[in-house]
């Protein structure tokens, strides 16, 4: 097998908040070959975000430190590198696309502006050359009426419209890898559906591999080839698309998927999952799921499980399995 | 005793903008709600769906009086309540309440749990006679909550504590009629699927009647009996559950429906693509106001608002095309096989 373009191990990232540390999340591993898709599934706070930014070693120093682990990208460990390198290696390698757009462009300047800009950071074109590659660039991520759109203020465009926006600026560098942190949820379905599809064209089309967070597991049934879940800043379960859809394994995934309705499907009730997130302050100790799992052992209130092996590429972390 | 709990016809809200020109102050309208009518039966859940800015929330706001509408009637338990004066106005507020989305904003930082559940006893009094701390707590241990938390501040809780205690006041006076403005969607999900199963109790147990409103169709399809769909400030379609998630007619409904991610890797759909995005309500497309955007429009869309029409018993649909054939051809999962009309936005 072809070495994978991105292998996270142990990777533990820290707050040091006025209310005391937090361990955003703690001993995450997993890995992504060339041309795939993993999907980062979990809930609000599970420490997704964080996991991507520390991958693009953006997390705000203070509060927050990458206290150990590695990430290692096409062979180097980017904790190794100097900002400036970093620097080139996100305006080159790897790129960003956010949830909400508005944050990540610039209200001042115009979409054509911003994209002539990030073009002109690793390629030599004059600003006539730039503006041109620009409206080509609006056109190929559907937007109707480039010549006229690349003069428009991100305000005056629509969510989706800026989010296209983003992936064209994303895509300008011809990125190895695109991390898109929940792209699609501040958007409406229709509208979702045209992005996703969008994106995974381009995506094809270069060749690239994708880190996708989301917390909808209907967009990461229909993007991913690889899921990983986390919970609690931990990653419970890690296994290839089908496999985890078909055997879940983790009784939190198996939670989290009897608790969405399902278009497909009609059930009198939802299974839900009883209790809720622990604080981050007030981790349990042993299974950071015991609390609301409803096969909880000793053991599991007492010493946290490692993650083991179920199958090939399948792990999960929980002691019914070890 | 009327059949339909409320009776909501040619509801309109026209909302007054200003849009400053360069050269001139112009004043325009958005039509957030431009006729919509629809009943709902004692006990029955309307789901309402459609994305955002369609108008769902106004409609919700309307129902309840909490804004004016522009025209159009209301009809609560057989009571137009149009024309209704100050007090029964406030005796109409009892029988209808209201749970909105954001529990984090909803309810009043500085007031205890009780003090909020509390607050429409002191309103309205409280039901059946009885203490109003008492009643406190009963609301408490309906909704999932025990009685101590009846001190605590609303930052104490999580967000699906907060929206058990924003339906805990909805409840307070025995309300027939409970309008949910999205009351899930800031909710994680294995807390979604708890509040989800609550109102279902609630519903089951009280005999309650909801007014669903959301813009997720998974969720809306499995809490409601009927479903009416929204665009720009129009019914489209209206129909029950079944009908409607088996064989949508409306093409904005086929489309909506077929744009939802399936939580399934081995399900391939096919998916209609929509061209473009929902036009502004401040100039809606002349016809019908999908026209623009619809697979399948002809020269008689643009020119004509098509009326919404019973086609089938109790299946509503508002398109000129609504009597053709093509569109109730299905697929043997029952979704509509539209890949001969898929239009692909990268086309
Ligand atoms: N700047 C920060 N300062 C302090 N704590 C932080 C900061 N950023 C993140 N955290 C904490 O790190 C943990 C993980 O957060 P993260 O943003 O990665 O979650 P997430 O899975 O992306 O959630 P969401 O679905 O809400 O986006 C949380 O406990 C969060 O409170
Ligand atoms: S380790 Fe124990 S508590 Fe944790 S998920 Fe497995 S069974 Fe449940
Ligand atoms: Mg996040």
């Amino acid at each position: 097998m072809d070495k994978p373009l991105l292998e996270v191990r142990n990777l533990k990232t820290c707050f040091y908040t006025e209310d005391g540390v937090v361990p955003a999340i703690e001993d995450v591993s997993f890995s992504l070959g060339k041309g795939e898709t993993i999907g980062i599934v979990g809930e609000s706070g599970s420490g997704k975000s964080v996991t991507a930014l520390s991958v693009m070693r953006l997390i705000p120093y203070p509060p927050g430190k990458i206290e150990c682990g590695e990430i290692i990208f096409k062979g180097e460990n980017l904790l190794a590198k100097r900002m400036d390198e970093m620097r080139r290696i996100r305006g080159n390698d790897i790129a960003m696309i956010f949830q909400e757009p508005m944050t990540s462009l610039n209200p001042v300047l115009t979409v054509g502006q911003q994209i002539a800009e990030a073009i002109q950071l690793h390629q030599q074109l004059g600003r006539e050359d730039a503006r041109d590659k620009a409206v080509s660039m609006l056109k190929s991520v559907g937007i109707p009426s480039p010549q006229r759109r690349v003069d428009d203020y991100p305000h005056q465009m629509s969510g989706g419209m800026r989010q296209r926006v983003m992936i064209a600026m994303a895509l300008s560098c011809n990125p190895e890898l695109l991390i898109a942190d929940e792209p699609t949820t501040a958007l409406d379905v229709t509208v979702q559906a045209q992005i996703l599809e969008l994106m995974m064209a381009l995506k094809d089309d270069l060749g690239a591999s994708v880190m996708l967070i989301t917390h909808d597991l209907g967009v990461i049934a229909e993007t991913a080839d690889r899921v990983i879940v986390m919970y609690a800043g931990k990653v419970m379960e890690n296994a290839g698309v089908k496999e985890l859809f078909r055997r879940p394994a983790h009784p939190y995934t198996v939670g989290l998927l009897g608790s969405i309705p399902n278009l497909d499907e009609d059930r009198a009730r939802l299974q839900s999952i009883d209790g809720i997130v622990p604080s981050p302050f007030d981790m349990p100790k042993g299974c950071r799921f015991h609390p609301r799992c409803s096969l909880a052992m000793d053991i599991c209130r007492n010493e946290e499980p490692g993650f083991v092996s179920i199958a090939d590429g399948h792990d999960v972390r929980c002691w019914k399995y070890a | 005793m009327a059949e339909a709990l409320l009776e909501v016809k040619d509801l309109v809200k026209h909302f007054p903008t200003k849009s400053k020109g360069m050269f001139s102050k112009r004043t325009g309208v958005v039509k957030a709600v431009d006729g919509v009518s629809f009943s709902i039966k004692r006990g029955e859940t309307l789901g309402l769906v459609g994305e955002s800015g369609c108008g769902k929330s106004t409609t919700g706001r309307l129902i309840l009086r909490l804004i004016e509408p522009t025209s159009g009637e209301v009809a609560f338990d057989g009571t137009d309540v149009r024309g209704l004066g100050k007090r029964d106005l406030r005796a109409l507020r009892r029988e209808m309440q209201i749970v909105f989305q954001d529990p984090y904003a909803s309810l009043n930082p500085r007031m205890t749990v009780g003090q909020i559940v509390g607050e429409p006893l002191d309103v309205h009094g409280v039901p059946n006679g009885g203490g109003k701390q008492q009643r406190i707590q009963e609301l408490l241990d309906v909704v999932g909550l025990s009685a101590y938390h009846a001190g605590r501040y609303p930052h104490e809780f999580s967000g699906g504590q907060r929206q058990r205690i924003g339906i805990a006041r909805a409840l307070a006076v025995n309300p027939k009629l409970i309008v949910c403005d999205e009351p899930v969607s800031a909710l994680d999900v294995s807390i979604q699927a708890q509040v989800i199963n609550l109102l279902q109790d609630l519903q089951a147990n009280l005999g309650l009647t909801y007014l669903f409103i959301a813009h997720d169709l998974s969720v809306v399809k499995h809490i409601s009996d009927r479903v009416a769909v929204m665009y720009l400030g129009g019914l489209v379609e209206l129909a029950s559950k079944e009908a409607l998630y088996r064989s949508p007619m409306h093409p904005y409904t086929q489309a909506l429906l077929s744009a939802v991610p399936v939580p399934d890797p081995e399900r391939k759909k096919h998916r209609i693509l929509l061209e473009g995005e929902i036009p502004s309500p401040i100039n809606p497309p002349s016809g019908c106001r999908f026209h623009p955007r619809c697979p399948h429009a002809q020269e008689i869309c643009s020119a004509e608002d098509p009326a919404f029409t019973e086609v089938e018993t109790g299946h509503f649909i508002a398109c000129h095309r609504s009597r053709e054939r093509a569109f109730r051809c299905l697929s043997p999962k029952g979704r509509t096989v539209a890949k001969r009309l898929t239009t692909s936005t990268l086309a």
